[in-house]
């Protein structure tokens, strides 16, 4: 894993999480327009979802998930088989900076200058587009959420819909200042007009580079899920394809594939299906008049064999990306995707990014959590995120001597004063007399408790002790 | 997260009442209602003194070691096999599904998978085992109800507030918008985000003032805490009540015991 | 070690210990068995709930349909398949006022990029059947149906058998045997291209078609 990047465009301090929540929060333009998209999202996945058992489709996708991790190994080889047999070429990198190497070898052998992207948040975890601008590559995104997102000079503030920070207005303004485009508040206008700027690119481009929703091993088949079309220009026009995926996205069968895209969509959109649903399973035949020449399929492990390690963090790597969690989460709603800092931002990138980046890095990002349970609730494979964000705190203070922590950069977290807090706090609870000797000493002597007690009282009064508690009251009774 | 599904006891002769620490520093009242709405359904309470907290705070902050000690010293309160009940969905939530994950590679798994299989969330306790029938005594009012996402989502407790409140005759139930969305309390999260916690009960506490309603019922004190003391402090238009001495003033016509 | 060797040996010697894979029950998915007509209007509903839009024809008078359709539209030229029954049909009603003029994708498509991307008004082609629970059409592009047709003119319509459309997605890959090998492309097409990046509004025809039009045969 990659300690240190090699590139690093946008470097945004993971750590930094507070300023930037608070900023956000201070922001009506940022809470109106997630909460607008949020709301909107949530309405529709439920809708989307009317007349399914979905605890039992939950389960199905959770399981189809764990079955194909539990083979993990055997799924990458079979799949790298029947892939190579089709004719596709298979590449593996440890890393991201190991990924854009690959990548970069690849055009540089068509001796290629122009790139264009369909979605792939893989490549944003690599961040391709800006290694490839240095090597003198151009990377151009053609979905448009991410295309906006390029011409801002950002990154996506969530994983399905890029631009879902920006209204109309400013999308309008940024076309205007960057492409030429009228100020106009019509969308049909505003996409025309993004189509017409980037059929020029398709037709132009020497390599189109996807991501990958679900590798089938039994076919050596690449799916790709989208509306807008440009996933499929991007793996037909340009001559040569490379597919660049998490090695967690293999499943053994076509029938899996079946039940996570019932999921993912409804989920994600809340659509009973995309406009393409998009399966490659090589380049182009002699016989064939379209399509790539050369196709290849980079797997990236980027930390996700060592969260493969450990039985409980094994779930994270269960995630299809269809960003319910983040749609439902409160705090998300609340911050929007910039304010992780993360490229995957919300309750999945909460417990993955961490993996990613190191736990001292990330140590926030834990704690950024009311434990809700809402990001839980509407996995699609029910992947368990609230204890997942627990095990992580624990892993971020090093709380645990039974089970000690695994995660690269544990206990960075932990201070010696919070420690020595809970400690305290332990010792009492753990001491029924102390305990009922400290509380009706508190509730005695309840009139000099604190009118301020740090955060909570920036909002809220006071919490105010009772003058008796309920364990005096029931020793009044008798017991 | 696959919670089995929940078998409820027959009513029982006694229980143990495990009143949470929050409800035992701020909340008494909402003890006392709960034990007295208990007794009313003709059942023995036994409040044992040496019972402190369920270990939830340490818990989710990752001090797991902390977290242990504490909860091994309630997990010897509870020697008969009569359930335990909890006027919280947070503290229900704690015992029940996480002490087996917290007592694991101990030694004590199996009692501590005993205790929390015993554990039930008081309100779900009288509806689904005591099958309780009110007898509203009150002026008509109207009153909006906030269920924890805890006693939602990890006690499956969603529908019993609202079911409890349809059997008070002269009581109007009023549903706020994004009735399912997290006031912002969430523990230690209040205290490090403070901010984000804040714009959450801000919006919390507007939706349940649209509902025109005065007053909010809630499973959990620490929602209470966090939704009253924003709307006190803010001078919005809403107070709150625990849903259990919400249930037992409307039914008992007095304030109840307050001794 | 190569990256591939380490990866793998990586999740070979999982620190965890071996996984137990579960069983996987599919049956939520299975729906009744929905007759011709109940899949034809299940179909409908989904794929106009998409901006689609669904005509009703015989084999007989399909071609009456795309005519009229294609002229209500003022579309120039159709771009259709060459050796398909649906080209060969066209052909030889060529000369009829009503149709446009018809193209074939006869030659790689380098040859003439810039004339499919600007010049090409529709394009038809067959399918594989559909799914009537979302309203979708599989195509297995061919060399006699390459990729592009159904993906580059702004409209694009397709001649769906009503006796070939499947209950679900899970149906259709059974019964036509799909593990036993798939093509080097293989599409559900569910609608017009769309986006709704700006805003959450819908906007169609961001990079494929603006509009797809479904002749039904029954």
């Amino acid at each position: 894993m990659s300690e240190t990047a090699e590139h690093s465009p946008h470097h945004i301090d993971v750590k930094e999480f507070h300023p930037r929540a608070k900023a956000a929060i201070h922001n009506p333009k940022i809470r109106r327009n997630f909460r607008k998209a949020m709301d909107g999202l949530m309405t529709k996945r439920k809708s989307a979802f009317e007349g399914w058992d979905l605890e039992t489709l939950r389960d199905l996708g959770a399981n189809i998930r764990l079955r194909a991790l539990a083979n993990l190994p055997d799924l990458l080889e079979q799949l790298e088989q029947k892939l190579t047999e089709n004719g596709v070429k298979v590449h593996w990198a440890l890393d991201g900076d190991e990924a854009c190497r690959i990548v970069r070898d690849i055009c540089k052998a068509r001796d290629a200058k122009t790139v264009i992207k369909g979605k792939s948040m893989v490549s944003e975890e690599m961040e391709l587009n800006h290694y490839l601008e240095e090597q003198g590559i151009e990377a151009l995104e053609s979905d448009l959420g991410e295309y906006i997102v390029q011409l801002a000079d950002e990154t996506p503030s969530h994983i399905i819909m890029p631009a879902i920070h920006k209204n109309t207005d400013e999308i309008s303004k940024l076309l205007h200042e960057k492409t030429g485009t009228d100020l106009s508040h019509d969308v049909e206008y505003l996409t025309a007009s993004a189509r017409l700027q980037l059929r020029e690119k398709f037709m132009n481009a020497d390599v189109g580079v996807s991501g990958v929703n679900f590798a089938v091993a039994e076919t050596g088949t690449l799916c790709l899920v989208e509306n807008e079309g440009n996933g499929r220009m991007t793996t037909t026009v340009p001559p040569c394809h490379i597919a660049v995926t998490g090695i967690e996205k293999v499943v053994p069968n076509l029938e899996d594939v079946t039940a996570l895209l019932a999921l993912l969509t409804r989920s994600a959109t809340g659509q009973h299906i995309t406009t393409y649903f998009n399966m490659i399973s090589g380049p182009r035949k002699p016989d064939e008049l379209d399509g790539p020449e050369e196709v290849h399929l980079v797997l990236v492990d980027n930390g996700r064999s060592s969260i493969y390690q450990d039985d409980e963090l094994l779930d994270t790597l269960r995630c299809i990306r269809c960003g319910a969690c983040m749609n439902h989460c409160p705090v998300y709603t609340r911050v929007g995707g910039h304010t992780y800092g993360t490229t995957y931002p919300g309750p999945i990138g909460k417990i993955l990014m961490p993996h990613l980046i190191g736990l001292d890095e990330g140590r926030h990002l834990p704690s950024a959590s009311s434990l809700c349970g809402a990001c839980g609730e509407v996995c699609p494979v029910k992947i368990p995120i609230p204890d997942l964000l627990v095990r992580l705190r624990q892993e971020s203070v090093d709380g645990d001597k039974l089970h000690p922590a695994k995660v690269r950069g544990h206990g960075a977290k932990r201070s010696a004063v919070e420690a020595m807090i809970w400690k305290g706090w332990s010792w009492m609870h753990a001491h029924p007399g102390a305990y009922r000797f400290g509380t009706n000493m508190a509730a005695r002597f309840r009139k000099l408790q604190p009118g301020q007690i740090g955060g909570w009282t920036q909002y809220r009064t006071a919490p105010k002790l009772a003058p008796k508690t309920l364990h005096e009251r029931m020793k009044e009774r008798g017991q | 997260m696959v919670d089995p599904i929940k078998v409820y006891p027959a009513k029982p002769s006694k229980v143990y009442f495990f009143g949470t620490c929050l409800v035992d520093m701020f909340y008494p009242d909402a003890g006392m209602a709960g034990i007295q709405l208990l007794e009313r359904e003709g059942i023995e309470v036994i409040f044992p003194q040496d019972q402190t907290c369920c270990g939830q705070p340490a818990y989710t902050s990752g001090y797991h070691d902390e977290a242990r000690a504490v909860a091994m010293a309630q997990l010897d309160l509870f020697p008969e096999d009569w359930p335990i009940v909890v006027p919280s969905g947070s503290c229900g939530g704690m015992m029940r599904k996480h002490y087996p994950d917290l007592f694991k590679d101990t030694g004590h798994e199996v009692k501590a998978a005993e205790v929390a299989g015993r554990v039930w969330e008081l309100t779900d306790f009288l509806l689904n085992v005591c099958h309780i029938k009110l007898d509203d005594l009150g002026e008509p009012t109207t009153v909006a109800m906030h269920t924890s996402c805890s006693a939602r989502r990890e006690m499956g407790v969603a529908e019993v507030g609202p079911k409890l409140l349809g059997q008070l005759s002269n009581v109007n139930l009023v549903e706020q918008v994004r009735t399912e969305e997290c006031c912002g309390f969430g523990g230690t999260f209040a205290i490090r985000h403070p901010e984000i916690s804040g714009a959450m009960v801000s919006e919390k506490v507007d939706t349940l003032v649209d509902t025109g309603a005065k007053a909010f019922v809630t499973t959990d004190c620490g929602c209470l805490m966090n939704i009253d003391g924003y709307a006190e402090k803010n001078r919005k238009p809403i107070t709150g009540q625990h849903i259990l001495s919400f249930l037992w003033e409307r039914t008992n016509g007095t304030k109840g015991d307050q001794s | 070690m190569s990256s591939r060797e380490t990866i793998l040996q990586r999740l070979r010697n999982r620190s965890g210990g071996e996984l137990t894979a579960p069983e996987c029950d599919f049956s939520v998915l299975e729906r009744p068995d929905w007759s011709t007509s109940e899949r034809i209007a299940l179909f409908e509903k989904a794929i106009e709930s998409v901006h689609g839009e669904v005509h009703h024809c015989s084999n007989d008078n399909w071609l009456d349909r795309l005519a009229e359709v294609l002229s209500t539209r003022g579309v120039r030229n159709l771009l259709i398949p060459r050796e398909h029954e649906i080209g060969l049909k066209l052909r030889s009603v060529a000369e009829r006022e009503d149709l446009p003029n018809l193209l074939i994708y006869d030659e790689p498509i380098e040859s003439w990029q810039p004339a499919l991307f600007n010049d090409v008004d529709a394009g038809i082609t067959s399918t594989r059947g559909g799914i009537a629970e979302t309203g979708s059409l599989i195509l297995w592009p061919t060399a006699d149906e390459p990729r592009l047709m159904s993906l580059v003119p702004p409209v694009h319509v397709a001649v769906l058998y009503a006796s070939e459309l499947y209950t679900t997605f899970r149906d259709a890959m059974t019964a036509q045997n799909w593990a036993a090998g798939m093509p080097t492309n293989a599409l559900l097409i569910s609608g017009p291209s769309k986006t709704a990046d700006i805003e959450q509004t819908l906007a169609y025809g961001v990079h494929g078609p603006k509009e797809l039009i479904v002749l039904i045969i029954e």
